[in-house]
């Protein structure tokens, strides 16, 4: 069957034939990584436009219909307009601080693609820890995010720093919580193996209940994870303007927005890799002709098939939802999904000692 | 020097908010004192848009100092110039034919509505929440498109003359009216359901902002904001004109004195002007739609005072006249300014975030505040 496989392997082989193993294997990392590079740069247009077709649907409007059949090439012109323009440093904001804090948002934006696993047998990091591998470098995020609103040397920007602070640091053990109840159920931290376990049916359908509250507590804990609505309160242009990165500008902020986007994608990776399967078709039980039918649809279009789904999900809170404040924020993180996320481990716990699901 | 600046001797945070935020809808400027999120003190900085229109009028005719009054609230610009022919024609004693009569009220009331869906969704936007702000302007632009047809302009209208209207209304008008009514009451409980009855929202708008009655009387409150906090205070009830005392409406009164509850009362409010436009509309009578008047317009000597109720509360004008043919001094009274003045009082304890949402439920424009 037809797989991405293939062609990583005939590259592969060729590479090997061609050179010796080293050279072999320093030019499929370099492969490697201009291919990370370009998708970001793709998701970044991508998801920008997305996002604002999405936006523009709910709105009743039309959205970018100008720059290119439909609009497509709107991200391209939004793209070459930011080169082009001047990246200011405001004065007694701290130079370095202020000038690699975009930088390292986008650092841990990349590093976080290593382990996913985009389709059969085609990831660039078969980590054993893969799972705690993307939830430790993660928190790094936040790292970047205060310090763009500390070396501003802007009010609203320590401000919405602060917040951000607050609130990543939070909803991270939410969604940890609800990451480890798959892998309580999984026994294992490579992504990879949580994916071939689902090989008879996605995690939210096998897990029962608990892993459907599992589910929607990642889906919570991610939103305000990545800073979206209705939990984007760091940037709350109601409030702050444009919070942390009010004083960006240019190709500074363009790395900004773009990490913001990357990291969505890859929270809705890892959301589509542990509740839906990753790249691993939908079966229904033993109806043979079915399967076969889904079996032959690319593992790469159902793996962002799931992705996109879950993106779009994202982009429909935020235009559907107002903003919380950041006192019912902690408080809707401390009081009620950390004690749910709590007892629910426990269940999941219980349920694959007890070997309850399918 | 730059530590220094921004912060106060206890340590708070002093920020500025304005003139160019987005949370302000204008140019106001307001100076908050933090103490980490919550609010010490808000001191609003007026005179940024300050047209000095009421000395502009000072050497305008009284046909042509209308025209200015547009420009003040520019959301409710035919009740503005409602109140000032209502103010000249109190003093010539001109008796307004019954249709203009009519016909003003049902321009009021469709202003009303309108300045409400626009005032619902930039609340829903302050709050952060952008999709509400597209669905309120689609029927906005309804109403819009009705005055267009008829007045000529969409925001500043000049429509309400000394002696009746402008001109008569366009042929289309009732019918367009009445499509607007089908319109606005199939979407009104998609508008209930996407904010009104959401769970972030009501946690956001309940409880906060709390505004006295004796306070918001001592502040000199008037409109939504007043009968939020429970305060009977509707010109048209009170000091009924142009024949609103024989039409059927409640005046909506809440008695919370929360942001939920001067959110609720410009909700409810919608309806009740959906409910005079539909007793008036089929009820215009026959007639001439402008009283005779003098082509000069000389007011006698004395003081003149007349009052109508905006979107935003009461609205006053007061003119002096020596007898001449333009005022010797005009004096408004817009409801922004008092309402806002409240705001210190409502906002000193509660989160940032909040002040911003009080702002939305003071439903204030700026123009109308600097004149």
């Amino acid at each position: 069957m037809w797989s991405l496989a293939n062609i990583t392997n005939s590259i592969h082989e060729a590479l090997n034939n061609q050179f010796s193993a080293g050279w072999a294997l320093f030019f499929e990392m370099l492969m490697a990584g201009i291919a990370v590079i370009s998708l970001f740069a793709i998701l970044g247009l991508v998801l920008v436009l997305m996002e604002r077709k999405v936006s523009a649907w709910m709105q009743i409007r039309l959205g970018p219909n100008r720059v290119g059949p439909k609009g497509m090439l709107q991200s391209f012109a939004d793209t070459l307009k930011l080169l082009v323009k001047e990246g200011l440093t405001p004065g007694g904001a701290d130079k370095f601080l202020f000038n690699f804090a975009p930088v390292l948002a986008i650092i841990v934006a990349m590093l976080l693609m290593a382990p996913i696993a985009f389709a059969k047998d085609f990831q660039l990091w078969n980590l054993n820890i893969g799972v705690l591998y993307v939830s430790a470098i993660s928190s790094v995020s936040v790292i970047s995010i205060l310090m763009a609103g500390w070396a501003s040397n802007n009010k609203y920007s320590l401000m919405g720093a602060m917040r951000s602070g607050a609130q990543i640091v939070s909803y991270e053990l939410s969604a940890g919580l609800a990451i480890l109840s798959v892998v309580v159920l999984t026994g294992s931290l490579s992504l990879n193996d949580i994916i071939l376990s689902q090989q008879n049916g996605w995690w939210i359908f096998k897990g029962h209940l608990p892993v459907l509250i599992a589910f929607v507590l990642f889906m919570i804990a991610v939103t305000a994870e990545t800073n979206r609505a209705p939990f984007d309160l760091a940037e709350a242009e109601s409030e702050l303007t444009a919070g942390f990165h009010t004083e960006y500008s240019g190709m500074k902020f363009a790395l900004f927005f773009l990490a913001e986007y990357v990291n969505v994608f890859i929270v809705c990776c890892i959301g589509a890799t542990l509740f839906l399967g990753g790249w691993m078709p939908f079966h229904i039980g033993n109806w043979q002709q079915f399967n076969h039918i889904m079996d032959y649809i690319p593992s790469s279009i159902w793996f962002m098939g799931k992705t996109f789904f879950l993106i779009f999900l994202i982009m429909w809170f935020r235009w559907t939802f107002p903003r919380l404040r950041i006192d019912q924020l902690l408080t809707l993180e401390w009081k009620y999904l950390l004690p749910i996320g709590m007892i629910n481990l426990l269940v999941v716990a219980a349920m694959a000692i007890g070997g309850w699901h399918f | 020097m730059f530590e220094e600046i921004g912060t106060t001797t206890d340590g708070d945070l002093i920020i500025n908010v304005g003139p160019q935020h987005p949370a302000t809808h204008g140019v106001l400027h307001l100076v908050i004192t933090l103490n980490g999120e919550t609010i010490r003190k808000v001191e609003p900085h007026l005179g940024y848009i300050h047209r000095s229109i009421e000395k502009m009028c000072e050497s305008l005719t009284y046909r042509q100092f209308i025209y200015v009054t547009s420009r003040m609230d520019y959301l409710s610009s035919h009740i503005n110039n409602h109140a000032c022919a209502m103010c000249v024609e109190k003093g010539l004693q001109i008796e307004v034919p019954e249709r203009a009569k009519v016909i003003r009220i049902l321009l009021d009331e469709l202003t009303r509505i309108a300045s409400h869906e626009l005032w619902w969704g930039a609340m829903a936007m302050d709050l952060g929440a952008f999709t509400p702000f597209f669905h309120a302007f689609r029927e906005r632009e309804s109403i819009n498109d009705i005055m267009e047809e008829t007045c000529g302009a969409r925001l500043t209208m000049n429509f309400i003359v000394p002696g009746g209207l402008m001109a008569d209304i366009h042929p289309n008008f009732q019918k367009r009216v009445k499509d607007f009514i089908r319109l606005y009451k199939s979407k009104f409980e998609e508008y209930n359901e996407m904010v009104t009855g959401n769970v972030i929202f009501r946690n956001r708008m309940e409880g906060v902002g709390y505004l006295s009655k004796a306070d918001a009387i001592s502040f000199g409150c008037t409109g939504p904001t007043a009968r939020g906090s429970g305060v009977s205070c509707d010109v048209r009830k009170w000091f009924p004109y142009e024949g609103y005392e024989k039409i059927a409406f409640d005046e909506v009164i809440e008695t919370g004195g929360d942001s939920l509850s001067r959110y609720m009362v410009r909700v409810r409010e919608m309806n009740q002007s959906i409910r005079i436009i539909e007793q008036l509309i089929d009820a215009i009578p026959e007639g001439e739609y402008q009283a005779k008047t003098k082509a000069v317009l000389k007011l006698p000597k004395g003081e003149f005072y007349s009052r109508v109720e905006t979107a935003r509360g009461e609205f006053g004008v007061y003119i002096v006249s020596e007898g001449g043919t333009t005022p010797y001094r005009i004096k408004f009274r817009s409801p922004g300014f008092s309402n806002l003045s409240a705001l210190d009082q409502m906002a000193r304890g509660s989160k940032l975030g909040d002040l911003v949402a009080m702002m939305g439920t003071l439903d204030l424009v700026i123009p109308d505040i600097d004149r």
